[in-house]
């Protein structure tokens, strides 16, 4: 089993006028390559700013992020951005995408950054938007799709460049239940064919869906085992 | 990618970008107006001053071609001896004189030039023939709208007018055999052109051989300082003027112009910079998740920042491009209503169209452009992003 994140002891304040919030109080954390991890936890317990140091946005004010066993941390802004890039994919709770681009432009976009030539990128991007099952949507813009389809552009996107972790911060959280099983679905199909995925939710099937559930309070981890029910 | 992608910008809201566009073109013509400006009316004046050849004027001292009735006795004399001249190629000696056609009760009154036809630099006839007949004339188009005469009729000129006796002195029966266009006249002047020789007559000039100025052309215009060096000693009693010395004079007279054209480019070029700023600035502030959601996923601060600067310069460089043929067009129509101005050669272009003008313009609004985008694509490049992130999810 390769460990393909570990976080130490990692602390993350938000500084503000007076003193400081204490986001993330000594988390530490192993991902193995190939899991399905769930994130969960009340509002504002740190979710989301641990999932940031996961995938190298931020960093932490103290203890180390190993991606690949690189200390993402200590990378300047070129080669973290560069790092983001190739080995890291993103979902987000809104599905942000380039409004201006069709749906298969957005998804070319990293592949584009990372210098793929432009036949490989269309090939590519052809067959993600048949995986996430738009590949009769490839010329529309994100305003001609639904919410659930933008979200699987999207997740389309974030798979581009074969990054080897998948992150995702609430993507269920502005669709509704049918709609987001679709998308909890396709995570379950994602992980099957082999990529490591961690997704921070409270959707209760969603984190029933993953094959392993760190529950978090108040920036800590309070247990981490296999989901109930 | 990243030019569509800011081409697509552009699109996303039409009618602002083809504001802020029309704007920038605004500023362009006027910028390129201001360069036509500053550089055109002194090229004009050269062009004009070199139209025949001619580089160096003999006027009496102290005055300026036709500025006074002073003149220069022994005209031939003079001609003769500039003539002798090796490095001298033509001498051209010029009377000029106010004369008046005769028509019954009534007379118009019409500026004469007395010239050499064979070597002239006054005039270029259009149709019919050269006044090389001593009674013979041409005239410009003024001249024969005012009088109604046609090539072929012979016309009644007198030189003097004595507004006690009412009466006329040196008149002579003239024939009108050419249609020409005097190159130094004011727009809407009545002229005409005579045999020297006929109007010294007809003005009393003959007796002393009276001339105004002389125009005279060399074969090696680098030999203006040494032909002009000669003159001043033997010809104590004129001004030698050269077109070099001519444009020293025009250039002081138009220093305002100068100054008044290189501020007002200047404003336009600020106006043209502030417009894109701002316009590239709400734009950016507009998608501020979008733009961190591309860095999120990988995409470098530099690539960000050029993007946004394309924007910026896209529409500069289409504006400064409309904005020239803008300026070409308002140039044009200020430069006919300049022209009418009292006591300038017609021929004189205000605005005067070089390829280098509008390239300085469309150069100057470009690198503005790119200046413009430069400092809000920075800003957005550098959002921190997991915050950001945090916001816009708020928002
Ligand atoms: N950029 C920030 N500045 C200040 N406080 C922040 C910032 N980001 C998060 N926080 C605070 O940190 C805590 C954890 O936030 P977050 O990680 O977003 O929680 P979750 O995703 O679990 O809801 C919250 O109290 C939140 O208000
Ligand atoms: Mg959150």
């Amino acid at each position: 089993m390769t460990v393909l994140v570990r976080a130490r002891d990692v602390r993350r304040d938000y500084p503000l006028e007076r003193d400081a919030v204490h986001a993330l109080r000594g988390v530490s954390l192993e991902i193995v390559k190939g899991e399905y991890l769930a994130i969960v936890g009340p509002s504002g317990c740190g979710k989301s700013s641990l999932l940031n140091l996961l995938g190298a946005i931020d960093a932490p004010t103290s203890g180390t992020v190993e991606i690949e066993g690189r200390n993402v941390g200590t990378l300047g802004d070129r080669e973290v951005t560069e790092f983001r890039l190739k080995h890291i994919g993103f979902v987000f709770q809104r599905f942000y995408l380039l409004p201006i681009l069709t749906a298969r432009e957005n998804v070319e976009l990293p592949m584009a950054e990372a210098g793929v030539p432009p036949a490989e990128r269309r090939r590519r991007s052809a067959e993600l938007l048949r995986y996430v099952d738009l590949g009769d949507r490839a010329r529309h813009r994100p305003s001609q799709l639904s919410g659930g389809e933008q979200q699987r552009v999207a997740i389309a996107r974030a798979l581009a460049n074969r990054p080897s972790l998948l992150l995702a911060d609430e993507p269920t959280g502005e669709l509704d239940a049918r709609t987001g099983q679709e998308i909890i679905s396709l995570f379950g199909r994602l992980n099957d064919d082999g990529t490591t995925v961690v997704v921070v939710t409270h959707d209760e099937s969603l984190a029933r869906a993953a094959r392993r559930v760190v529950h978090m309070r108040d920036g800590e981890i309070v247990q981490d085992g296999v989901p109930h029910g | 990618m990243r030019l569509l992608l800011a081409l697509a910008s552009l699109r996303r809201n039409r009618a602002r970008t083809l504001l802020a566009v029309l704007g920038v073109a605004i500023a362009a013509a006027m910028l390129l107006d201001m360069v036509m400006l500053s550089t055109g009316m002194r090229e004009s004046f050269r062009q004009l001053l070199l139209s025949r050849g001619f580089q160096m004027r003999l006027t009496p001292r102290g005055t300026l071609p036709f500025d006074t009735e002073a003149s220069i006795a022994g005209a031939t004399a003079i001609t003769d001896g500039l003539r002798a001249r090796p490095e001298i190629d033509l001498v051209s000696p010029v009377l000029g004189a106010s004369v008046h056609v005769l028509r019954g009760d009534s007379s118009i009154t019409t500026f004469a030039v007395g010239v050499d036809p064979s070597a002239q630099g006054d005039y270029q006839l259009a149709s019919g023939r050269d006044a090389t007949a001593p009674n013979s004339f041409v005239a410009n188009d003024d001249f024969l709208r005012a009088t109604n005469a046609k090539i072929g009729d012979t016309l009644r000129i007198a030189a003097g007018f004595d507004p006690q006796l009412r009466t006329h002195s040196g008149e002579r029966a003239l024939v009108l055999a050419g249609r020409a266009r005097f190159l130094y006249l004011a727009a809407g002047q009545l002229a005409i052109a005579i045999p020297l020789r006929t109007l010294q007559e007809m003005t009393g000039a003959a007796r002393e051989d009276r001339v105004s100025l002389f125009m005279v052309r060399l074969r090696d215009p680098g030999r203006i300082p040494d032909v002009k060096r000669w003159m001043r000693s033997a010809l104590p009693a004129m001004d030698v003027i050269s077109t070099a010395d001519a444009m020293a004079r025009v250039d002081e007279r138009l220093s305002y112009f100068r100054q008044l054209s290189a501020i007002l480019g200047a404003v336009s070029l600020i106006v043209g910079f502030l417009l894109v700023t701002t316009l590239v600035t709400v734009s950016v502030n507009e998608r501020v998740g979008e733009i961190v959601v591309m860095r999120a996923i990988g995409v470098s601060r530099a690539h960000v920042v050029q993007q946004i600067v394309l924007e910026g310069t896209a529409m500069s460089v289409t504006g400064a491009l409309l904005g020239t043929g803008l300026g070409l067009v308002t140039a044009r129509y200020l430069n006919a209503i300049l022209s009418r101005f009292p006591g300038l050669p017609a021929a004189i272009d205000f605005f005067l169209f070089q390829p280098r003008a509008a390239w300085t313009a469309i150069g100057l609004l470009t690198a503005c452009g790119v200046l413009a985008g430069l400092y809000p694509a920075w800003r957005a490049a550098s959002l921190p992003l997991a915050r950001t992130l945090r916001e816009e999810a708020v928002a």
